[in-house]
């Protein structure tokens, strides 16, 4: 399972808005399982800073600076051709899909036929505590089941990467502690490199990775 | 501190006094506009089994249906009929989905809104006589190819307008529908989180276009689907674009029914009845074919999104559906080029691009013409427009002031409102043919046809459903914490109504009304029949003249017809600009 993915890396990347820049230009390599955590208050670019690397930057910023997974420059390539998954702080499910479905619109094509697919699907809803959840309407779920089955989402679509963005912050404490362990356990054993923006000093100590504070010597 | 309170009381007081008046609101509203379409209706079906007392026809038969069915090109006008209908509203619909899968991401989105918003305030008869210039075989598309590219000398032998298929027709409903569809489809956008949702495909591999369609469509076609379906009615019914450029012999059902109802031997009545009754039924089976397609759409959608397959098509497919509504908007513009142009026009031969000598003469010489029309037109519009504005305002306050109680109750407050939506669409899924006769026997034996309210009322059925559409949301989405602190200072229900809300909620008012005038100014077969001919506007008049007037007069009456409108749609837009051009929270 834990085959190692190549790893997640950024050169000289700075934004800017309106000539102003955001933050220090960053340099950042992270390796398969690992993650690196980007500390921040809120309006330091953080979540820009994943929107860059995603792919899906608003036109407003202007963005220097490379993004690589392995020896791929992502530079330029629209965000459905990075494979790069990102869990937000809403979980977004489509809600006009059952959870099965939502599951199956992340699984490529290439697992064929559809018996292959179930069985995939099943799965993944069973790794994540949810077996048998495949025809339920998503707003019937729990919001740390619906946070499971956005991680089980993300992942099945096979990315090289893996960013969240604060996707711990809307979660109330008791479940925020349980929904970490379990979105770590998931990206460590998959080999994933892992970037996370977060304002909460507990996400950067489960984490367990090294820690960039941003904002700190922005020009 | 003892006056404040005093003004507070009576201040309640007002409010239960007016709140007890305004429960009546949606009552007499719907009594309106749907007591007329109901009469209407039983005065076209019964005639169409042969009974009209009025005309000493007092027993039931099929006698007028055998009429029908044995008239010479019955089948054909069917035919054609569902053939355009059908046609249009399925382009219209995948050409503006396209248009917003392909724009939704782009800033280009908000500014193509901007742009195609004025075409609604297009009366569609104005835009079809503007496209009849443009398509002729001596049209000026013919002129700008010709004789350089084509060697025609004269203009060539061959049908465009009135062409037996009805190209033309289908044509020039695409040029209104598709923009409508688009701005309905966008305005839906704005209630679920589509953004987010687009990205997250994305993320998950899918190109924008084909995010939009899986993802987003799904969610919002339930709100713009009965839009679609007041198209599909519209364009199986419409009569007078379908005048224009569609087919003389046969022309399509709707306008066989009205030729008959018009034919000076009034035996024609009952198949004329017959045929609107016919109408009435197609367009119910096509709504229910309509409902058959968006479950077997939905299902396919289903299996994409279960598949996972990842593909290009969609975007090839949404750029392409961009750029033929581009050429359609190109073409609306250029046909109301070409009605300006022959508006100016002293000389223009063929195959001269641009007339070779220019004049007012044409206006002038039409002025003392245009000028009665044109003011009925107008005051048509202005008291049409203010009446529904009253009605829907009334309808609106009294489901506002009533949301506490319901709440309270623990009933969904807007629960009613979307009850009453269907019935708010009923004028405009209906075919007017099949209402309009039956009527107008009702103005007769009341003796109010052909009389100015007769046809102010008929104006209303149509004018405010689309009001109440245009005016609902915003009204509804009102912050009521500026009613309540206006309240809270000593303000009367009544001041707070005036010095309150309609000022914070003037843009839309004002657009909504623009909205409106449009609609009325546009309508022509239920003029013609309210009127009883003897109510001349614009847009009655430049149908006629369609038919066989110099180009020129054509032009100028055109011209004027889709003025009015647009005009009207830009001061709505500007005044509140203007007004609140100290006030950034309102300017926008």
């Amino acid at each position: 399972m834990a085959q190692m993915h190549p790893d997640l890396q950024l050169d000289d990347v700075q934004l800017s808005v309106g000539g102003r820049a955001l933050f220090a230009p960053l340099h950042a390599r992270v390796p398969g399982g690992q993650c690196l955590t980007v500390m921040g208050a809120s309006g330091c670019g953080k979540s820009s800073l994943l929107a860059f690397v995603a792919g899906t930057l608003d036109p407003a910023f202007a963005a220097q600076g490379s993004v690589r997974v392995g020896e791929t420059v992502l530079d330029g390539l629209p965000p459905e051709r990075r494979r790069i998954g990102i869990l937000f702080q809403d979980d977004l499910l489509f809600p006009h899909l059952s959870v099965g479905d939502n599951l199956a619109f992340a699984l490529p094509a290439a697992v064929r036929p559809a018996a292959l697919r179930h069985q995939q699907i099943d799965a993944a809803l069973a790794s994540a505590g949810l077996a048998g959840f495949a025809p339920r309407d998503p707003a019937t779920l729990s919001g740390g089941q619906r946070a499971r089955v956005a991680l089980m989402r993300t992942l099945l679509a096979q990315p090289l990467a893996l960013l969240l963005d604060e996707p711990f912050s809307k979660l109330d404490t008791a479940l925020r502690a349980d929904f970490r362990r379990f979105v770590f356990e998931h990206a460590r054993s998959r080999g994933l490199p892992v970037l996370l923006v977060s304002h909460d000093e507990a996400d950067a100590v489960a984490a367990g990775g090294p820690v960039i504070e941003l904002g700190v010597g922005a020009a | 501190m003892g006056q404040a309170h005093d003004a507070l009381s009576d201040g309640l007081r007002e409010a239960f006094r007016t709140a007890s008046l305004l429960r009546w609101a949606p009552a007499i509203t719907l009594a309106a506009f749907l007591l007329p379409i109901a009469a209407g209706l039983a005065g076209t079906l019964l005639p169409a089994m042969g009974w009209l007392p009025a005309l000493g026809a007092n027993s039931f038969s099929l006698a007028a249906w055998y009429t029908l069915f044995q008239a010479p090109g019955f089948v054909s006008a069917w035919q054609l009929t569902l053939f355009t209908g059908l046609l249009s509203t399925l382009l219209s619909l995948l050409l503006a989905l396209g248009v917003v899968a392909f724009l939704h991401q782009r800033p280009a989105a908000r500014r193509l809104g901007e742009w195609m918003a004025p075409m609604l305030a297009m009366p569609h008869s104005a835009l079809a006589i503007g496209f009849a210039f443009l398509i002729l075989p001596s049209g000026w598309l013919a002129r700008a190819v010709s004789p350089t590219l084509t060697g025609w000398e004269l203009p060539p032998d061959v049908s465009t307008v009135g062409h037996p298929s009805g190209w033309p027709l289908v044509a020039a409903l695409l040029l209104k529908e598709v923009p409508y569809l688009v701005l309905m489809t966008l305005g839906a956008l704005n209630q679920i989180n589509a953004a987010a949702q687009v990205a997250v495909a994305r993320s998950l591999g899918y190109g924008p276009a084909q995010a939009w369609f899986l993802v987003v469509l799904p969610q919002v076609y339930r709100q713009i689907r009965l839009p679609v379906c007041a198209v599909l009615a519209f364009s199986l019914s419409v009569v007078d674009v379908a005048l224009i450029l569609g087919p003389g012999n046969p022309p399509t059902l709707a306008v066989l029914a009205v030729r008959w109802f018009a034919d000076p031997d009034t035996r024609w009545v009952f198949p004329a009845a017959a045929a609107a009754t016919l109408l009435l039924l197609t367009v119910s089976g096509s709504l229910l074919l309509w409902r058959g397609l968006e479950v077997l759409a939905r299902q396919w959608l289903r299996r994409r999104t279960r598949q996972g397959v990842r593909s290009a098509h969609s975007a090839v497919a949404a750029g392409l559906a961009t750029a033929l509504a581009a050429a359609l908007l190109g073409a609306a513009a250029t046909s109301m080029l070409a009605l300006a142009l022959w508006s100016l026009a002293l000389q223009w031969r063929w195959p001269a691009f641009l007339p070779s000598a220019w004049t007012w003469d044409n206006w002038w010489r039409q002025a003392s013409s245009l000028a009665p029309p044109a003011v009925t037109t107008l005051a048509l519009g202005a008291v049409s427009t203010l009446l529904a504005l009253v009605l829907v305002l009334a309808c609106l306050e009294n489901e506002v002031q009533r949301r506490p109680s319901a709440r309270a109750e623990g009933r969904d407050p807007s629960a009613a409102g979307r009850r009453a939506l269907w019935l708010l669409y009923v004028p405009l899924l209906l075919p007017q043919v099949a209402f309009l006769f039956g009527l107008q026997v009702l103005l007769v034996r009341i003796g109010a046809d052909g009389s100015f309210w007769a046809v102010v009322w008929v104006h209303l059925v149509f004018v405010l459903p689309y009001l109440f559409l245009s005016l609902a949301d915003p009204w509804r989405a009102f912050d009521q914490r500026y009613a309540r602190t206006a309240l809270s200072l000593g303000a009367s229900r009544w001041r707070v109504f005036w010095r309150v809300k309609l000022p914070i909620l003037l843009r839309p008012v004002l657009l909504s009304c623009a909205v409106a005038f449009a609609v009325s100014v546009g309508l022509y077969l239920p003029t013609l029949f309210a009127g009883a001919g003897r109510v001349a506007t614009l847009t009655t008049e430049a149908v006629t003249l369609s038919s066989g007037a110099d180009r020129r007069v054509i032009a100028t009456w055109a011209i004027l017809q889709a003025a009015f409108p647009l005009l009207v749609y830009a001061l709505a837009a500007a005044l509140p600009r203007w007004l609140y051009r100290h006030r950034q929270g309102l300017a926008r």
